[in-house]
């Protein structure tokens, strides 16, 4: 098992064993940058024009360097650095020589999905992707030595291939040199890709090769496109979600400087409730801020339609009525009700978690130009192909005669996904007719036109035996449902399954489980947030076996690892857990640590917070242990920061905010009443890695979220004998004698 | 109205409305768009430039009230990403996703022009108002104590 820690101080490796755990050493010296490995528009594909394409991903120019191209979007979580690790692995391309770009999406289109997968999610881009990649590479490799072995007049097995040189005794080649030829050999058969325990360049700390554009300010994000020509727009939507545009007045503000047009935002055609264009309006001019401060001049009437008396009290009161009702049934196990009923004890406890947004740094943005013959559209894409299909589908555009070019994206997290403003701007862009239309919201408009994370609440009752072990768990969860908006027929027997990840999917041992599930929808728009379902369900979830195992006078760590003893890797895990963290239960009161661990894409995650809290009741969070199985890793130190990036995550939900309902519509706006986890609030975070190996490779981008908020509410718990089940932190009060 | 400003030792002379924040005509008029908008009200950091050496989240700061000071950018910070807080970021591989990290250097470089060994105390009081989203804070902080052993000498 290898051991990484990333502290305020330094870098520290330590290599231990572990039962069952795969023993690596990780190099980790700091990160030696090359030059920039990419363009600033990581869009633009110079290689179209000067390299040799050995195949869709790999081209090398004649000074040997090599472009590798990646077809997931770089929104923080390394992906520009990991996708051409795994074909560089194969490739055996001296990695000094490489540069990256993006994929072409309307190539992908084009071809047949050519690059098989292009949209970026579920932590989904190493595991997905990485048997595609490694055989990009390995395919290239031994065209490579092949195209030399005709050359030299040698069996393929006696050319060496390293560090983009080829060898075969004396006679030397570079890969510049052979690429075309490569380009044109059949093989008879596709060489077979490395596996786990092969590899040389995998498991390796490298340098991210975007890093020099994003300490000099030239990476290019969707709010930074610029176009000759073209203008700006600001948004406002109806502030009820699903009320209507009434009207406004143009002659108020048209006289304002650089002003162009105002337009009226209204639905087009037939979509669902999820993607369809939000009514309201855009104003438009030759730059922005002339756009805006006309926009928030501009005379409005709005029908705020049916759902103005709606508020999240109100909406929380209809929740709790939801979970004392059976509901459809989502796992059952056994028979709970009647193993129930056998029990020596029974626990209980009733968890809410409320909406909140993605709240990505860079709020939405689109660029959108539309001429005779082609369609162009940027932005900070999840989803390049979608983001074509959508406008495309608008403007009644063949796919083919549509380019999306995907900027750097100020943090996605699911929010980038639906390309849901990407029809907002082709529309704008349609009304405004001649010109390229930059889109840009406001971080109002970001958190208000919000995407993100449904409310939740679940009612979870655990019968125990006289050893205090669980005999029979019954949950009933109620809450807002994406699947509900985005498509109606996937949860025709009124069960959403995914909103009740880390619940319904729970792995302990336990005879008799019973999950049960209400969708209960509002106006508000929910979509894939980091760790859909998982984020906050883990809240109740991992609590509520905290009460549990309290409530059987057990430790709840071994609580934890007595129910999952048929779970090698969980075991692994936890087994890590308490010796790296030193958890303990018997801390002066005022001090305490907390557990949880959680499995999602394929990663399990256990946690340890350590908090102390005043008498007062003011909270520190001094420390997270983290304990990660992905199985292998592809580069250490990425991996860590998505760890690190998770707890951030996962403690800001937690901890400070809840995007509420008032009159139907969502108040918080802006950071000053929807505030995000900042510096001097951050614990440190120490990464463990506890990899199983073998064949599996878990996602890394969303795992971390979910076990930090109950590890942090069992540390609460722990330091204060008072437990927050059903608000954000910042509202309990924690105060203790 | 026509103003004149000078930004990275370079004279620009703009037509806007004075009252116009100073990150949009960075942005929008100059073209400098490593200067990013986050929030428009100063709570996020992500438009923080110098102005005189100082400290200024350019979101609010109109345009008009820059005229006549030395404003530096991101793309002023150095000529080639050699200023000691942007190696140490590079060292350190500080970004994730990028967006914030213009403001938080710039917010990192006038911490240490004022402070050369700052405190873990300073850095949460200079650094509270810069945000970030994904959660890089615990590579900021140990970016800036690497960047003040750069400046002070050290490899």
């Amino acid at each position: 098992m290898t051991h990484l820690e990333i502290t305020r101080r330094s870098f520290i490796v330590t290599t231990a064993a572990a039962g069952g755990g795969l023993m690596i050493g990780i190099a980790m010296s700091g990160p030696a940058h090359a030059a920039a490995g990419m363009a600033p528009n990581p869009w633009e594909r110079p290689t179209d024009k000067d390299g040799q394409e050995i195949n869709a991903w790999i081209v090398v120019d004649p000074d040997g360097t090599t472009t590798i191209r990646v077809g997931q979007s770089e929104m923080g979580q390394g992906v520009f650095t990991a996708m051409p690790m795994l074909v560089a692995e194969e490739l055996h391309v001296d990695w000094k020589m490489v540069k990256v770009e993006y994929a072409d999406s309307n190539r992908h289109v084009r071809n047949n999905n050519l690059y098989q997968r292009m949209s970026t999610g579920g932590s989904g881009a190493v595991r997905n992707s990485r048997v595609f990649l490694q055989q990009a590479g390995a395919s290239a490799r031994e065209r490579l030595r092949e195209a030399a072995a005709v050359a030299w007049s040698v069996p393929r097995d006696q050319v060496v291939a390293k560090d983009s040189v080829l060898t075969a005794g004396n006679r030397r080649g570079t890969y510049a040199e052979f690429a075309t030829r490569a380009s044109q050999v059949q093989l008879a058969q596709e060489p077979a890709i490395k596996q786990s325990g092969q590899f040389s360049l995998l498991g390796t700390t490298l340098a991210r090769l975007d890093t020099p554009l994003k300490v000099n300010g030239t990476a290019t994000f969707g709010f930074d496109v610029k176009l000759p020509g073209m203008v700006y727009a600001a948004v406002k939507v109806v502030p009820v979600r699903g009320g209507k545009l009434t009207s406004f007045d143009f002659n108020a503000i048209k006289g304002r400087p650089g002003i162009i047009g105002a337009y009226a935002l209204k639905p087009v055609g037939e979509q669902p409730y999820a993607t369809r264009i939000d009514e309201g309006v855009a104003v438009v001019a030759d730059t922005y801020y002339r756009a805006l401060t006309a926009l928030n001049l501009l005379p409005v009437v709005w029908d705020l339609g049916p759902d103005v008396a709606l508020n999240s009290r109100e909406y929380k009161a209809r929740l709790a009525e939801a979970v004392k009702l059976p509901g459809a049934v989502g796992r059952n196990d056994g028979d709970a009700i009647a193993a129930m009923k056998t029990a020596v004890k029974t626990v209980e406890g009733t968890y809410f978690t409320g909406y909140n947004s993605h709240t990505c740094m860079e709020p939405m943005s689109c660029t959108v130009s539309i001429t005779a013959d082609r369609v162009d559209v940027w932005g900070g894409f999840q989803n390049p192909p979608g983001a074509l299909a959508v406008v495309a589908e608008h403007l009644g555009k063949q796919p083919v005669d549509v380019y999306s070019h995907t900027t750097f994206l100020g943090g996605g997290f699911g929010l980038r996904s639906r390309n849901h403003e990407v029809r907002q701007a082709a529309e704008i862009a349609r009304q405004v007719g001649n010109r390229p239309v930059k889109m840009l919201w406001t971080r109002e408009e970001n958190e208000r036109q919000a995407r993100g994370r449904p409310a939740a609440m679940s009612h979870l009752k655990m019968g125990l035996d006289a050893s205090g072990m669980p005999i029979a768990f019954y949950g009933r969860f109620a809450g807002h449902s994406s699947a509900a908006q985005a498509n109606p027929t996937s949860v025709a027997n009124g069960l959403d399954s995914g909103t009740m990840n880390g619940i319904r999917d729970h792995r302990y041992k336990i005879a008799n489980t019973l999950i049960e599930g209400h969708i209960r929808n509002t106006n508000q728009n929910i979509q894939a947030y980091r760790a859909p379902g998982y984020e906050h369900n883990l809240w109740h979830m991992e609590q509520f076996m905290d009460e549990v195992a309290l409530a059987a006078g057990k430790n709840p760590l071994d609580y934890r690892l007595e129910l999952t003893k048929d779970l090698p890797d969980w075991q692994l895990v936890l087994k890590t857990l308490k010796q790296k963290s030193g958890y303990r239960t018997d801390l002066p009161k005022g001090e305490g640590m907390g557990v949880a661990i959680g499995e999602s894409f394929g990663s399990i995650i256990a946690m340890c917070a350590k908090v102390s809290v005043s008498r007062r009741g003011q909270l520190t969070v001094e420390k997270y242990d983290v304990v990660v199985d992905c199985g292998n890793l592809v580069t250490p130190a990425i991996a860590a920061h998505q760890m690190q990036s998770g707890v951030v995550y996962g403690l800001t939900d937690a901890i400070y905010r809840e995007l509420t309902i008032d009159k139907g519509a969502v108040v918080e706006g802006n950071f000053d009443t929807y505030p995000l986890l900042k510096i001097n609030q951050m614990p440190v975070v120490d990464v463990h890695f506890a990899l199983a190996g073998g064949d599996k490779w878990g996602g890394m981008g969303e795992p971390a979220c979910p076990p930090t908020a109950p590890s942090l509410g069992n540390a609460i718990f722990a330091a204060t004998g008072k437990r927050v089940r059903d608000v954000i932190i910042n509202q309990a009060n924690l105060s203790w004698t | 109205m026509a103003l004149t400003l000078s930004v990275n030792g370079r004279n620009y002379t703009v037509d806007v409305e004075p009252e116009t924040p100073l990150l949009w005509v960075l942005r929008d008029n100059m073209g400098l768009v490593g200067t990013k908008y986050g929030c428009g009200i100063a709570r996020c950091g992500a438009c923080t430039v110098h102005i005189d050496g100082q400290v200024a989240r350019s979101c609010a700061t109109q345009a008009a009230a820059a005229v006549g000071k030395a404003v530096t950018t991101i793309e002023g910070l150095s000529p080639n990403s050699t200023h000691p807080v942007q190696v140490a970021w590079t060292e350190l591989d500080v970004p994730q996703c990028g967006y914030c990290q213009s403001g938080q250097i710039m917010a990192a470089a006038a911490l240490l022009a004022k402070r050369p060994r700052p405190t873990d105390g300073d850095i949460d009081a200079e650094m509270e108002l810069n945000l970030c989203r994904c959660g890089t804070y615990q590579g900021i902080r140990a970016a800036i104590h690497r960047a003040a052993a750069i400046a002070g000498g050290a490899r």
